[in-house]
């Protein structure tokens, strides 16, 4: 072949392609709203504080499921890991400062992550979804036998977290400093997993979420670069699960269960998996919804969202953001993300 | 003599009872342009991927320029310049054709590792990605995604994925099949324009493709080597005409 030819660059798919990873005009929306909540509901910050890391652990799934199509039901392994490691720490008056406790709990996490995704990321499909369930079961099940550590069924609270920047406490009744705290913590990785899904590398993980066979084919070193992907993310979701314990001054075996594994999953699910923002959408819609449903039917308001993943599985495949996207393309009668 | 391009000894591969391949002996020169037929269910496909450690042998060798390439991963093997193209297409169908070869480059350019530069902003590997699709006549498509081309453009991103890893040795399977015949000449057009060093072996069912295309043929059955020559010497034979050219409407 003769070398490239001049000009390629200009063409109109090129420049889409370059430009694909510039800011959005919407995308500040989001941060500006979670500063106004800041300001206008100054009452409903323990709420908020939940949502931001709730987020953020779904920003984290985003990563493995929505991009390197990992389909995982143990997510909450790493979340636990994160939370019982600033727990521990905190508790046995080993470590107690915020934001170096955080980037303990990534680490920890990110062991974890590295540990059973060497392992499990040598299956696919069934066998992986059952793996990681069994991989966070085990951990759940340590957490609950190793009493002295961990505090076993009961957990470990009033946590001596100690300020922020040694200035500002974390305020169980007022929790400010939480808030503002969880908000800059779910920027900064924001960012960074931003970056990377923009990244030839993040391209790589959408080839191998798209076929994996066919990266094997075109010479990707596949199994590494889901470990390498496995790993960030359990950092990431280790993180969140520190700073849920920070914020909260407690852990407990329910940061490592299934049923906060099954909730981010639905989260991403209904707002979108594999478009960043869908965490962000459905962590709002989940938990405005599951707030609504619990004053107006206190006792069956599981029900309602349950139908509700029903119809998204059936009408909706790629969530609420994917609705969104329907109904924009068909206005401007193209297709494409 | 020089160890040839790819180089299979005494390969085998059962499945259960079936023999896929029997004990095949096959030479790819470098610079070869070289045509394997037969009859459908003899093996072709299966040789194709033992050749490119799709499946692994049972028994025998695949040797790329003399050195032992048997126990070599596929991934890996791609590496060393073995690229191919599926019978049945196997794309990222919903992502655009651009990225479709951008993924390819990117791995063989070593940039797809990279964490922290968007994607867009490698010029040399859009460029890249650009001018093989300029070669196959899919610069129009290029912001398509897969899922929306027809069948028959869809099977040029195919080849242009293979074309964007650079390879010494290029296993077409069936490149054209499914491809309007007033566009199958831009994948032969495509392979023509390849430098001549490179070694390609294709599959394929379409007779005046194949006679046009190959300086060598060999004759595939029942997973065994039924005969190897030059173009004249495979259609004067009468016994390759007998069980494989009588089935087909030409020759």
């Amino acid at each position: 072949m003769t070398s490239p030819s001049a000009g390629l660059t200009g063409h109109p798919a090129a420049l889409a392609m370059a430009s694909r990873h510039r800011l959005r005009l919407w995308e500040p929306v989001p941060w500006l709203l979670a500063i106004a909540v800041y300001f206008v509901f100054p009452r409903h910050l323990g709420f908020g504080t939940e949502l931001l890391v709730t987020i953020l652990f779904a920003i984290s799934l985003d990563l493995v499921l929505g991009y390197a199509g990992i389909v995982t039901l143990g997510h909450a392994a790493f979340f636990g890991a994160g939370a019982y490691a600033v727990g521990m720490l905190a508790k046995h008056g080993v470590w107690n400062e915020p934001i170096t406790g955080l980037i303990v709990a990534a680490v920890v996490a990110a062991a974890v992550g590295l540990g059973s995704g060497l392992v499990l990321l040598r299956t696919r499909g069934l066998t992986l979804l059952m793996l990681t369930l069994c991989t966070m079961a085990l951990l759940e099940e340590a957490a609950n036998l190793g009493h002295a550590y961990t505090g076993g069924f009961d957990g470990l609270d009033s946590l001596p977290i100690r300020p922020l920047f040694g200035v500002f406490e974390f305020n169980p009744l007022y929790p400010t400093t939480q808030y503002l705290y969880v908000l800059a913590v779910l920027f900064v990785c924001f960012v960074f997993v931003r970056t990377l899904v923009y990244s030839p590398f993040g391209q790589s993980l959408t080839g191998i979420r798209e076929n994996t066979l066919r990266m094997h084919a075109v010479g990707a070193p596949v199994r590494a670069r889901l470990v390498v992907c496995y790993t960030i993310s359990a950092a990431i979701a280790g993180i969140a699960g520190g700073i849920w314990a920070q914020a909260n001054a407690y852990v407990n075996l329910g940061t490592l269960g299934l049923d906060r594994a099954a909730t981010v999953l639905i989260i991403l699910v209904l707002g979108g998996a594999g478009r960043l923002y869908g965490a962000f959408v459905g962590a709002v819609a989940y938990m405005a919804l599951s707030h609504f449903l619990a004053k107006v039917y206190p006792t069956a308001w599981q029900l309602g969202l349950g139908l509700l993943l029903v119809v998204i599985a059936l009408f909706a495949r790629n969530g609420i953001l994917g609705l969104v996207e329907n109904l924009r393309c068909r206005r401007a009668g193209v297709a494409g993300r | 003599m020089s160890a040839p391009l790819l180089e299979t000894r005494g390969l085998c591969r059962t499945f259960g009872a079936l023999a896929a391949a029997r004990d095949i002996d096959f030479r790819l020169e470098a610079g070869a342009r070289h045509a394997l037929i037969g009859p459908n269910g003899a093996g072709k496909t299966t040789f194709v991927n033992l050749l490119t450690g799709l499946i692994a042998p049972t028994s025998g060798q695949v040797l790329l320029k003399g050195r032992d390439i048997t126990s070599v991963a596929q991934a890996a093997r791609v590496k060393l310049g073995i690229a191919r193209t599926f019978q049945i297409n196997r794309l990222f169908r919903g992502l655009s054709v651009l990225d479709n070869v951008y993924l390819a480059v990117a791995e063989r350019v070593g940039a797809a590792s990279s964490m922290f530069r968007p994607a867009g902003l490698r010029r040399d590997v859009v460029e890249e990605s650009m001018h093989v699709l300029e070669t196959l006549k899919l610069a129009e498509n290029a912001r398509h995604r897969i899922s929306e081309l027809p069948y028959g453009r869809q099977r040029l991103v195919e080849l242009a994925i293979a074309l964007g890893l650079k390879p010494e040795v290029l296993l077409l399977d069936e490149p054209a099949a499914g491809v309007p015949s007033a566009e199958s000449h831009i994948i032969l057009d495509a392979v023509d324009g390849l430098p001549r060093h490179i070694g390609v072996l294709i599959i394929d069912h379409d007779m005046d493709l194949v006679f046009r295309f190959a300086s060598q043929i060999t004759v595939l059955v029942n997973g065994a080597v039924f005969a190897s020559g030059g173009p004249r010497e495979i259609g004067a034979n009468p016994d390759v005409r007998a069980v494989y050219l009588g089935q087909a409407a030409h020759g």
